[in-house]
């Protein structure tokens, strides 16, 4: 039977977190469909088309589903229900969401943030902050997945995917968005980002982040943080890079002013290349980089920036 | 009203997993152990709420070992009201948890249940939604901040792009992230105190749930290792480096 990938997306696009989640869905099994509840998703469902090794692309397009809530998209994933044998998604905050929801109602397990499929009931995930990875071998009947995006790699485009129109379903009344703040940036996203460039408590405060952003757009860079430069409120939570914020894999790391907390290793550890800068040369963060330079951040940055 | 906090006692935060020799799993034998620190955030919040009035009781839940008792004991001296104490010494999943969850939400019928949004352990996210997929509550989930007002919650979410503010009528379920608060100590006047609150303790039997695990779990290995590389002097050599590995160009 067939695997239906829930997608990602703002209606105008389809985030890159699907295209990872369909290479994982296609280790499972090689019929892949993919859902795009939303409204006005057009665009969208157009994009997911063309996503390679996809064959049918289902829509939903109905005012409920503007915004992703998961007492709404859960309805419609239980109605398709019977056509399918696992149900995957991006381990994003919606992913993470709106499956567990699923998975009670169909009374299975859930298999959380898997970063490979050894078979089609058996997977790897990490646990205790990834300083462990588990082997499972799900029995139940119908899986439910989440995806670890770094896990697998995007898949390409050039598919050409039926489009089916579904009904969307009545979902409950008691819950319902009130409001929104995103951020905007013109930088890349911290989980498709080549390169990141992160901020650890030792910038100090929110305004000398601006010495990390200017090497960051030289480089064309994402810009992550450390907990402690969020919570310390140097930068808003999506910044937050670790076990509970955004896990990363860019080619190129470089973390600064960040000491290394076992949680924040834990989202950043699969990057290609770890640089650290830290004056402090007993910081944890040295024992994993592949390059480290001990010196006051406030004389490196402005040396990168102008040397870039 | 009254809210339920489930609460699960965890390897402490500071301590780095290992894992043990067999594959059998992680050693977790002489151990350090604590409150999952996202089940802490919840206690915290839920006593917040009473302070500001309103709440009757605070209710702590622990699904665990006879040693969970000590991570009630906690939640108790924080300023939970009583507890309840689901003992066995098995592996227990999220779908089952939630389903002990939800049949002691029928018998005490709170209007809010709050919880971790993840354990540190097995890191999975998942009890939380599959309680209110099980009872048909609303959840907000992933909570930065939480406001109780008129039968219904107001709950903003830490989402990927940002911040999201969802309504939801009570009852309701909801999780937690890590700036809704910041938990407090106990002082040791409530610790003392905390020791004469109720702890009942039932089995699983008592609420009919099959804990039979679903996963089986083959083997846990250690990642791939990461070791300390170089040292570089100045930011001249660390360009010259990084051009060498061709991720600069």
């Amino acid at each position: 039977m067939s695997v239906l990938v829930l997608a990602e997306h703002d209606n105008a696009s389809l985030k890159d977190a699907t295209l990872n989640a369909v290479t994982a869905a296609l280790a499972i099994d090689s019929d892949v469909h993919v859902l795009v509840a939303g409204h006005n998703c057009g665009d969208a469902a157009a994009a997911a088309q063309a996503v390679d090794g996809v064959s049918k692309v289902l829509v939903s397009d109905a005012e409920q589903y503007a915004h992703p809530l998961a007492e709404a998209i859960t309805p419609l994933l239980l109605s398709l229900e019977a056509n399918y044998s696992a149900f995957v998604a991006p381990a994003t905050t919606t992913g993470k969401n709106v499956m567990p929801r699923l998975a009670a109602l169909l009374d299975v397990a859930q298999v959380s943030d898997i970063i490979s499929v050894e078979s089609p009931d058996t997977f790897k995930r990490p646990i205790y902050a990834g300083n462990a990875i588990q082997t499972v071998q799900s029995s139940d009947a119908k899986k439910v997945i989440t995806v670890r995006t770094t896990g697998f790699a995007p898949a390409g485009s050039g598919g050409s995917a039926e489009l089916v129109n579904v009904d969307a379903q009545a979902g409950s009344d008691n819950s319902s968005f009130v409001s929104a703040e995103l951020s905007k940036s013109d930088r890349p996203e911290l989980t498709s980002a080549k390169i990141i460039v992160s901020g650890g408590r030792g910038m100090g405060s929110g305004e000398n982040f601006a010495l990390i952003e200017a090497v960051a757009d030289k480089l064309g860079a994402g810009v992550g943080a450390s907990r402690a430069a969020v919570d310390a409120g140097f930068v808003p939570n999506d910044y937050q890079v670790g076990q509970t914020g955004k896990i990363v894999a860019p080619d190129l790391y470089i973390a600064v002013g960040i000491s290394g907390a076992i949680q924040h290793l834990a989202g950043m550890k699969d990057s290609k290349i770890i640089v650290a800068i830290n004056k402090d040369e007993d910081a944890p963060i040295f024992q994993i980089a592949d390059y480290g330079l001990v010196a006051d951040l406030f004389d490196v940055l402005p040396e990168l920036d102008k040397a870039l | 009203m009254k809210i339920i906090v489930p609460v699960k006692r965890v390897i402490d935060f500071n301590v780095k997993a290992r894992v043990k020799a067999d594959g059998s799993g992680v050693e977790l034998q002489n151990v350090k152990m604590s409150m999952n620190p996202f089940d802490e955030i919840a206690v915290e919040e839920a006593i917040r709420l009473k302070e500001a009035g309103g709440v009757d009781e605070i209710i702590i839940v622990s699904i665990g070992p006879n040693q969970a008792q000590e991570t009630i004991r906690t939640a108790l001296a924080m300023g939970g009201d009583r507890g309840i104490l689901v003992e066995t010494g098995e592996t227990v999943e999220p779908i089952s948890v939630a389903k002990i969850i939800k049949a002691i939400v029928e018998e005490e019928k709170p209007e809010l249940v709050i919880l971790g949004k993840q354990a540190i352990d097995d890191d999975c996210n998942q009890t939380g939604q599959m309680l209110a997929a099980l009872l048909n509550w609303p959840q907000g989930t992933f909570a930065s901040e939480v406001k109780v007002a008129d039968g219904s919650v107001n709950v903003t979410r830490e989402i990927d792009g940002g911040l999201e503010t969802v309504k939801l009528t009570l009852p309701a379920v909801v999780t937690t992230d890590l700036r809704l608060n910041e938990p407090r100590y106990a002082s040791l006047p409530n610790i003392m105190k905390a020791k004469r609150k109720e702890i009942i303790t039932k089995s699983t039997d008592d609420y009919g749930v099959d804990i039979t695990p679903r996963l089986t779990q083959l083997k846990v290995e250690e990642p791939a290792k990461r070791t300390a590389g170089v040292k570089v002097e100045n930011v001249a050599e660390l360009l010259e480096k990084l051009k060498g590995e061709g991720v600069l160009s």
